[in-house]
């Protein structure tokens, strides 16, 4: 490409106008001043005075037994959803990578819970976990099991969290697994039928460690995602974050503080906390992965 | 390779089985959406209503302002979308085409933003909205997403592949960037622009968490957020409730089932969020 001169520059930034205009305004200042707000330890919001900054919100979430519960709920949610999910779609890929047939029509099939609003499948799982009239109750009696209640018992809001999100997930996981199983080269696996190894060892020796780029790849978006999960909970939970709070999320904390109870520092801070834990999964993606996953 | 480890019969019997599995729910919907309150709440449950209840729907219909909903977000889903392709074909074409100072720094700290998760944004952007005065209004619920980092760094990736020779013919034939960009390069990557258009309409149509907290009023809401307020409307009328869910739902599968090439194909070459 040529060299940048004062005219060139100033054209590409009317080209770059609109898009900086909306991302400064709406994703660059916001991080900035999300950041700063985390620091108000004493301040007038509606004169827009910050008498004091400090580490004073940190210090109360540090204390907040709801923010430590939504820590809690959070990893325990991530770590009921992620190990499943990719489990099952790894399997599902598996599955669909055989060469049979009707293989497009299955994966549509996976992928339909991927293109539809999480809220409005929430209240569908919402009326499949009713506890008196609901499907999921009625085929557990028919193995003898008496009904649960899902989501007003407190003992249960996150299990079926977790259920419903590992369904909801399965899609996406399975596409980017048959993208991470189709670029396996062919050559490998007749290599080791020449050799007589069994479906199982291929399985082990060649299959399982040319796909983990992608299995670590889906691993960390997963994590990531997991760790921002709302809507499901809003939803699912009919706009409370569960009985007795059972189900309280990182981000739904978030919302409370924000939204509910209007302390904007308070949500900031917790906000950013999200944005450490999720940070730290980013480098480790952009750093262990590049080292170890290639073979 | 499982072929060996699994028969061909087990292997769609799994599938088979999941497959209906995933897509229980929605059958189990619709036949709800179509039952009379007296069947919703039999013991064991009836597979398929005894008549399809089409009432349910209009019901439905009446009993929250889901037209004003459907309205709503059928205008942020559409100006949203379009905001997004205009601003990102732009950029795009600054970042892959033009000289400029700084560009790769501008570039790399646009990347970075993308690894901020979009709750940290909330806060500041519902206070800038404030001021403006557009929290409850159409402004709110658009223009804060009317450009993307990831679909301008999606469609540079696509620019980049573009041979650089054609650039040099065009201007040799006395085109000017703009006319380049409009003749040459939004044929060319046609392909990718229908993957960012219809990844953008599923994410915009589906939104929740912030029409919820920018709109106020009934009448600005868009459906995921009519919805939710539905169930509280609704009370115990799942039938009524189950209507309403598949009028959310089923565009975005419709939708799905005519482009999938498109969006599968584009979510596997991306990989990255969706």
């Amino acid at each position: 490409m040529e060299k940048p001169t004062l005219t060139s520059t100033l054209k590409a930034l009317l080209y770059l106008a609109p898009a900086l205009a909306v991302l400064i305004t709406f994703t660059v200042y916001p991080i900035l001043q999300s950041l700063l707000l985390s620091f108000y330890a004493d301040y007038d919001y509606f004169r827009d005075i910050v008498y004091r900054y400090g580490l004073d919100n940190y210090r109360f979430l540090l204390q907040d037994p709801d923010f430590h519960l939504a820590l809690r709920n959070t990893a325990i949610f991530v770590l009921g959803v992620v190990p499943a999910s990719i489990a099952l779609s790894l399997a599902v890929a598996f599955l669909l990578n055989s060469r049979i047939r009707l293989r497009a029509f299955f994966r549509t099939v996976y992928f339909i819970p991927t293109v539809t609003s999480i809220v409005a499948v929430a209240i569908v799982w919402r009326w499949i976990f009713h506890s008196d009239y609901g499907l999921m109750n009625y085929v557990l009696s028919l193995f003898g099991i008496s009904p649960i209640h899902w989501l007003t018992d407190p003992k249960w809001a996150l299990p079926s969290l977790i259920l419903f999100s590992i369904w909801k997930s399965l899609g996406y996981n399975i596409v980017l697994f048959l993208a991470g199983l189709a670029s396996i080269p062919e050559t490998y696996h007749q290599a080791a039928r020449i050799d007589q190894a069994s479906a199982w060892s291929r399985f082990w020796h060649i299959t399982f460690p040319l796909l983990s780029p992608t299995t670590f790849f889906v691993s960390i978006v997963s994590i990531i995602g997991a760790f921002k999960v709302f809507d499901e909970v809003y939803a699912l939970f009919g706009g409370s974050p569960g009985p007795l709070k059972s189900a309280l999320t990182l981000v739904y904390y978030i919302y409370l503080k924000f939204y509910r109870e209007q302390d904007y520092a308070v949500a900031s801070a917790a906000a950013y906390v999200l944005f450490l834990i999720t940070f730290v999964f980013t480098l480790i993606q952009l750093y262990i992965g590049k080292k170890r996953v290639h073979y | 390779m499982i072929r060996d480890a699994l028969s061909k019969g087990t292997i769609y019997g799994l599938l088979f089985v999941g497959g209906g599995l995933m897509l229980l729910p929605f059958f189990w919907m619709l036949s709800t959406s179509l039952k009379t309150p007296n069947e919703v709440m039999l013991m064991p449950p009836r597979w398929f209503p005894a008549h399809a209840e089409w009432q349910n729907y209009v019901k439905a219909f009446q009993m929250a302002p889901f037209g004003r909903y459907l309205v709503n977000s059928v205008i942020v889903t559409v100006l949203s979308t379009l905001g997004e392709l205009i601003t990102t074909l732009l950029a795009a074409y600054a970042f892959s085409r033009l000289a400029f100072w700084g560009r790769d720094v501008l570039f790399s700290l646009l990347l970075g933003t993308m690894m901020v998760p979009g709750e940290v944004l909330l806060v500041p952007n519902y206070v800038t909205l404030s001021k403006l005065g557009w929290i409850d209004r159409y402004e709110a619920l658009i223009l804060p997403w009317t450009a993307s980092v990831f679909a301008i760094f999606l469609l540079r990736q696509h620019f980049l592949s573009v041979p650089k020779e054609l650039s040099y013919a065009a201007r040799v034939d006395g085109a000017g960037d703009f006319r380049f960009l409009r003749e040459v390069m939004v044929p060319i990557t046609r392909p990718a622009l229908v993957t960012i258009v219809l990844l953008k309409t599923i994410g915009s149509w589906n939104a929740f968490l912030w029409p919820l907290i920018v709109t106020n009023s009934r009448e600005m809401r868009t459906l995921p957020v009519g919805l939710t307020a539905f169930t509280t409307e609704a009370g115990t009328a799942y039938e009524l409730l189950m209507a309403a869910a598949a009028f959310v739902i089923l565009p975005m599968i419709i939708l799905f089932l005519m482009l999938q090439r498109h969006i599968v194909e584009g979510l596997s070459r991306a990989g990255i969020k969706g």
